[in-house]
């Protein structure tokens, strides 16, 4: 089993969806929130994801078409 | 010796053991390097350091690696420059220039990446890798073929000649990613994970961030062990202006410099400002960003260290400020002509941003202020070009080389300029 560890950032208009839990259920995915910050104009999560690799990966370009920003939790490594 | 004996997690606290890791394993938070400070007291005085070598390695007992021996290509203990030319442009009486420009790969990065090197090879990694843009690329490159280790950097697939060069000409394995900024940063997270390879930004992280401490090392040394009234720092994940904030405060501690007063201010390009867009809106949440600026050594959208460096900001009492293009390529002109040192893009908006932030009033025009200027202008040559004047073209005889001098304005019109 794979595991990826991931930041989301959530626009405003999407922080009332649950993104998370549909990830969970559309895909065969284990999602587990470690940190998450969310007020009621915006909002992160860093969260680990566990699943088959290519499962992990179809359901984070779901996330991202959704429009939410998908990151490592290290943040940006290209420097 | 190494007075490190542990790594902490800077948002829960939890401590691990000083293994080649780089999050919290219960809330993913980054880890931190800590020293026992009781006992590097102990050892370190002023005098042990000045007899150390011309380069960062001269601070090795307060860095976290064990010293012997070291991958070294002579980073550090670069110039602190008085820059009255320049201070008189900005106004400013006491104004520094620590000129990072001329370590060995031309830019601060050999700080990290001397660092990072040699504990991988302490931990028994024979191969360094990352992903970059240009600095760091060029950085690993050098200092891996200087251990013998292997090397693999991944570059964005449409990097400019000039900076594969850089890297290239090191023997290492290059690898052109197709795709997006984010793509590649999704990749290589991914091979972190994969490959046993000492990723000097990811899994030796904690330590790779410590070497940029040693800038506020040398200032302070250079300044007769003193720290400065303020910084200004270019940011662009904000490790380095955390890692000099959290250098200064060692000084202290170590009793080597008195208290520290030090205002801490950053500079970031205005097409890449998630940071100082947060300090701006009085926030300290980062909304992380799609870059778009010449500023590529500062281009990172979502920066790793942008919470923690909005926290140094509040509590030194410095300033944020975003500077656009144009700004960006001024400022390389007026530190060109000024102190004859040519900074790329960086440099460019610690010059411009440094303008600003004294119109603004945040800088006092009688503090002792420090601009790091962290590489050098030769790699990114094309931000600066088409804002040049272009040679005097001229027949081989006096009359066509004094005709063309008497339309660009006749002899020594700087000298002429300074003494108006």
């Amino acid at each position: 089993m794979a595991e990826q560890r991931v930041k989301f950032t959530f626009p405003q208009q999407l922080i009332t969806l649950p993104i998370i839990y549909e990830l969970g259920k559309q895909f065969n995915i284990i999602t587990n929130v470690r940190r998450a910050d969310v007020t009621e104009d915006r909002g992160w999560v860093v969260l680990q994801l566990q699943g088959d690799l290519e499962e992990i990966e179809r359901g984070l370009d779901w996330v991202a078409a959704k429009g939410v920003r998908v990151d490592p939790v290290q943040g940006d490594i290209v420097e | 010796m190494s007075f490190a004996n542990a790594l902490r997690c800077r948002e829960c606290k939890r401590e691990y053991p000083l293994d080649p890791i780089y999050v919290c394993e219960f809330c993913f938070g980054p880890l931190e390097v800590v020293y026992d400070y009781e006992a590097m007291q102990k050892s370190v005085s002023r005098e042990s350091i000045e007899s150390g070598p011309a380069s960062i390695w001269r601070y090795a007992d307060l860095l976290p690696c064990d010293p012997d021996p070291v991958v070294d290509i002579q980073a550090g203990f670069t110039p602190l420059v008085k820059a009255e030319r320049l201070g008189e442009e900005l106004g400013l009486r006491q104004l520094y220039l620590k000129n990072d420009c001329v370590n060995p790969t031309w830019s601060f990065k050999d700080r990290v990446v001397t660092v990072a090197a040699t504990k991988a090879r302490e931990f028994g990694f024979d191969t360094l890798a990352c992903a970059s843009t240009g600095n760091l690329a060029n950085s690993v490159s050098a200092h891996a073929a200087h251990a013998g280790l292997d090397a693999y950097v991944f570059i964005p697939s449409d990097l400019e000649q000039g900076k594969i060069v850089g890297s290239s000409v090191y023997d290492v394995t290059l690898i052109a990613v197709d795709g997006s900024y984010d793509d590649v940063n999704r990749l290589c997270s991914e091979l972190v994970g994969k490959y046993p390879w000492a990723f000097v930004n990811v899994n030796m992280r904690p330590y790779y961030a410590e070497g940029s401490k040693t800038l506020a090392y040398e200032v302070a040394e250079q300044l007769g062990w003193r720290a400065p009234d303020h910084c200004i720092v270019p940011i662009a994940s904000g490790s380095l202006y955390v890692k000099i904030w959290k250098g200064l405060q060692e000084l202290a501690k170590l009793w080597l410099i008195d208290s520290v007063h030090t205002k801490m201010s950053g500079a970031q390009a205005a097409g890449c400002s998630p940071i100082i867009t947060a300090w701006e809106s009085g926030t300290l949440n980062i909304r992380p960003v799609r870059p778009n600026t010449i500023a590529k050594s500062l281009a990172i959208g979502n920066p790793a260290d942008g919470y923690y460096t909005l926290g140094v900001m509040a509590e030194s009492g410095g300033a944020g400020v975003a500077v656009s293009d144009e700004e960006i390529v001024e400022g390389i002109q007026l530190l060109a002509r000024t102190e004859g040192i040519f900074a790329e893009t960086a440099g460019g908006v610690v010059v411009s941003g440094l303008r600003r932030l004294i119109e603004a009033g945040r800088v006092g025009r009688d503090e002792l202020v420090v601009a790091f200027i962290t590489g050098a202008g030769l790699k990114t040559q094309e931000a600066v070009i088409d804002a040049l004047e272009p040679p005097l073209h001229v027949q081989p005889t006096i009359a066509s080389f004094e005709s063309a001098l008497g339309e660009r304005g006749g002899v020594g019109s700087r000298a002429a300029g300074s003494a108006s």
